[in-house]
């Protein structure tokens, strides 16, 4: 017994060995926004939604990889280059537009939160506030490392959905078609779902993360190319998960009724092949998922912001040496989470909002990456490759469009 | 040099309190004039040129028609909020890029510096500059290098509200500023370095615990620019100071090795050990190649032992006497190892063999007379590890013994080293 236990944490040993930022920026990918988006797509649309997956994951790729090469060539967070190099009102900005969309997002953290625990009927009037008390003092005062070890492993859960998606019996023919067929509407849900799915594959947030992440882990760029290797796994791992949960969706809400998610109970139908643990295993990949992105998203936040405008920043410093940072922290979590607290808030309605607002705010990111990152002085012979310039220019191009296309499409519905 | 007698002085009117400080937010695109009053343009940068004077900026870049002029500073008459500048000379030549100049806009605002008494990485916000009158012009020299909310404000409403405003408006938000002489501009570009007479010697005086905070707050290139241009006794006093193994390493790493062997040359044996342990075999026998003999052999038997047992994390830097010694033999002895005394707490004793026979608590030194014994002042107790000892075994005895220094003996029993409680706190804290 004793020799399998060791054995069974020399594994987890080796787990963790091989996970670095793009591992973990990939897990956290699949947040509350991320289960939720995708669960709305499969159970409304069907299979149609699956084509974009290719298209995303190539972008998500794209984007990770620029950020990692910055990162690593520069060592310097994307907050820092964007202020030395566009100066402070265009780094305001942006800070600025970035807390809002994330506070949005915070707020889709602790409204998974709710909802998950709220399967097994418990209050959120209590649920949230705990958690939100749990993710300050953990963050601040704890040993965040082992908490973001036992996410990532609690991440297995994901893997139900992949079973899921086998049991309900898909019609495979029709998802391998729409895999690689693409489908356009001029229908305002149509495309506030496709930006929704874009903005929650590629959170504008994850971009400063990840950046962050690798110079903190001092990668330099001759070991770059390992990174690589993991950024683009990690991007993979993150769409298969994405497949599945609409295929899951599609085959089992969709292909009865197409209906939106209204709640976490509709999401979870998803997992009804396992029966009685259905709603367990939902709840409980949905907590993990939103518990773990709580903790991070308020933490990355307050550092891009602090560290773009010259403000202390870290953990490690006291509430004294860097009270800017502990102000947007805590401002971030406590308004968070206080605004799911209100009555009849619409909590899946929220957590949609917030990935249809990481997609308009994403190419303006997306922007200053690609200046950025062919700057020659600052890359050196790490300046994007020609191609690279072409894809995320189109993207750029082509996510503007779908905002706008989004905008006008609603006006002209509302009149 | 233009002749001083060429410039012509312009009376300055009203001058109130604040009159004499001007913001480099309100500087940027201030209206230039010339002898008659025309406004022949907008200011664009300012350019210290340190090499000639640290403070005094030296030209203004003026943007007007097609190309920028430069404006040299015994050419401008006054400089006034409300005026703005007032050419006493207005034969201007147009700007090039020249080496020697430190531009405002262009090379500190908006950058990291470091701020030497602040001890910490700063990003400049904006610049204050004194107006000084010598009698016959105006002089803008910097004095300091703001950094906080006031800065930024000041920073998000140039342009859009007029400056009076705007002095006005910040009064509430308390100021945050580095005086310039303590301000350290970070350049990773060594012949930059040179030319704009940038040193790094004020970071030398600093605690290397705090210089070590500071360049782990910096990029790579900045870390091996201030690195390869301090003095090797303080670069090694920071590197061992820096927490993470891999920083250290690739510190190391990106330095020219005769300048990564000088640094390690003064570091404690067993920290240079475990810093080179990190580096691939080929740059650290690169390194180990281009340092002295003596510090040589005694890292690399460091280097033979593992990791994580005792020879691994003992330094060989002690003190030890024949069984026989006296007190004053001792003081003779540290006499002699001044460098060793900020660390040193025991004293050994070893027989003709070099076997370890005592330890002996340095404090008990001042009460014994100068004819004392040492072998009659020894610890009750002797701890001793074997060099084979697991790490594990060697912070146990630490913990039960509360021991300060853990002597390490081969298989013999000869002294090979110690192990100091420093060693275990760091070793802990990395866990």
């Amino acid at each position: 017994m004793r020799k399998l236990l060791s054995r069974f944490r020399y594994h987890i040993a080796i787990f963790f060995a091989v996970i670095g930022p793009g591992f973990i920026t990939a897990v956290v990918d699949n947040d509350s926004g991320g289960i939720i988006t995708y669960s709305d797509a499969g159970a409304r649309f069907g299979y149609l939604p699956l084509w974009t997956l290719l298209p995303i994951t190539l972008l998500l790729i794209i984007t990770q990889e620029m950020c990692s090469r910055m990162g690593a060539v520069t060592g310097k967070g994307l907050s820092d280059l964007i202020r030395e190099e566009f100066g402070l009102r265009i780094t305001f900005l942006l800070m600025a537009l970035l807390v809002l969309v994330n506070l949005t997002n915070v707020m889709s953290e602790f409204a998974g939160i709710a909802s998950s625990l709220g399967l097994f009927g418990m209050s959120k009037y209590i649920t949230v506030p705990l958690a939100a008390m749990a993710v300050w003092f953990l963050v601040v005062k704890g040993n965040y490392q082992s908490v973001e070890k036992i996410c990532l492993f609690a991440c297995v859960v994901y893997i139900t959905y992949v079973i899921s998606g086998f049991l309900v019996k898909p019609d495979w023919k029709e998802a391998a078609i729409y895999s690689v067929k693409p489908v356009l509407m001029l229908e305002p849900s149509y495309i506030y779902m496709l930006l929704g799915m874009v903005g929650t594959t590629i959170a504008p947030w994850m971009q400063f993360y990840l950046q962050a992440a690798v110079v903190e882990k001092g990668i330099t760029a001759k070991e770059y190319a390992q990174s690589r290797i993991e950024v683009i796994v990690g991007c993979f791992m993150t769409s298969v998960i994405a497949f599945f949960i609409i295929v899951a969706c599609a085959g089992a809400i969709y292909s009865v009724a197409p209906k939106p998610i209204e709640d976490a109970a509709d999401a979870a139908k998803a997992l009804k092949p396992f029966g009685q643990y259905a709603f367990l295993l939902f709840s409980a990949g949905l907590f993990n998922a939103s518990i773990f992105a709580a903790c991070i998203l308020p933490l990355s936040t307050a550092y891009s912001v602090c560290e773009g405008l010259g403000f202390e920043a870290g953990v490690s410093k006291r509430l004294r040496e860097a009270p800017i940072f502990y102000f947007l922290y805590t401002l971030l979590i406590v308004v968070g989470a206080g605004v799911i607290l209100i009555p009849h808030f619409p909590l899946v309605r929220m957590i949609l909002l917030s990935q249809v607002l990481n997609g308009v705010l994403l190419p303006f990111v997306l922007i200053f990456m690609i200046k950025l990152i062919n700057k020659h002085d600052l890359m050196g012979e790490w300046v994007n490759p020609r191609w690279f310039n072409v894809v995320s220019w189109s993207t750029v191009v082509i996510i503007i469009g779908l905002t706008l296309a989004w905008i006008g499409v609603s006006m002209r519905g509302m009149q | 040099m233009q002749p001083f007698g060429r410039a012509r002085a312009a009376p300055r009117t009203g001058v109130r309190m604040g009159e004499n400080l001007l913001y480099f937010t309100e500087l940027l695109s201030m209206p230039v004039l010339d002898l008659k009053g025309r406004r022949i343009g907008r200011v664009k940068d300012a350019a210290l040129v340190p090499l000639v004077n640290a403070s005094r900026i030296d030209r203004l870049l003026m943007g007007g028609g097609d190309a920028w002029l430069t404006i040299r500073y015994d050419q401008v008459g006054s400089i006034s909020l409300e005026k703005g500048i007032s050419l006493s000379d207005e034969k201007l030549v147009p700007y090039h890029d020249d080496e020697y100049m430190l531009r405002i806009a262009r090379d500190l605002l908006d950058q990291q510096i470091i701020d030497v008494t602040g001890r910490k990485v700063v990003r400049v916000t904006d610049v204050t500059f004194g107006i000084v009158n010598d009698g016959v012009r105006d002089t803008l020299t910097v004095l300091d290098i703001d950094i906080g909310v006031r800065s930024i404000f000041r920073r998000l409403f140039q342009g859009v509200l007029p400056p009076r405003w705007i002095r006005r408006l910040q009064q509430p938000i308390p100021p945050n500023s580095i005086r310039w002489e303590f301000a350290n501009v970070v350049e990773p570009d060594p012949l930059r370095r040179l030319r704009l007479n940038i040193s790094y010697q004020k970071l030398e005086q600093m605690h290397p615990a705090d210089l070590a905070d500071i360049v782990e707050d910096l990029s790579p290139a900045e870390r091996e620019a201030i690195f390869e241009t301090i003095d090797s006794e303080a670069a090694a006093d920071a590197l061992s100071e820096v927490e993470d193994p891999k920083m250290q390493a690739s510190i190391l790493e990106a330095l020219e090795p005769e300048k990564a062997a000088d640094i390690v040359e003064e570091m404690a044996p067993d920290e240079a050990a475990d810093i080179l342990s990190e580096l691939q075999a080929e740059t650290s026998e690169e390194i180990l190649d281009e340092m002295d003999s003596a510090p040589k052999t005694e890292v690399r038997e460091l280097l033979e032992f593992k990791e994580d047992t005792a020879g691994g994390m003992m330094n060989t830097e002690y003190v030890a006497l024949h069984h026989n010694a006296t007190v004053t033999d001792a003081l003779a002895a540290l006499k002699g190892n001044e460098d060793l005394l900020e660390g040193l707490n025991t004293l050994f004793l070893v027989d003709g063999d070099e076997k370890l026979v005592a330890a002996i608590p340095l404090a008990r030194l001042f009460l014994a007379s100068g004819n004392a014994r040492l072998q009659d002042l020894a610890a009750e107790t002797l701890v001793q590890v074997n060099v084979d000892e697991k790490q594990d075994r060697v912070t146990e005895l630490f913990d039960k013994y509360n021991l300060l220094t853990l002597p390490v003996v081969d298989e013999d029993g000869k002294l090979a080293g110690v192990v100091t409680a420093d060693d275990i706190i760091s070793l802990l804290r990395q866990k």
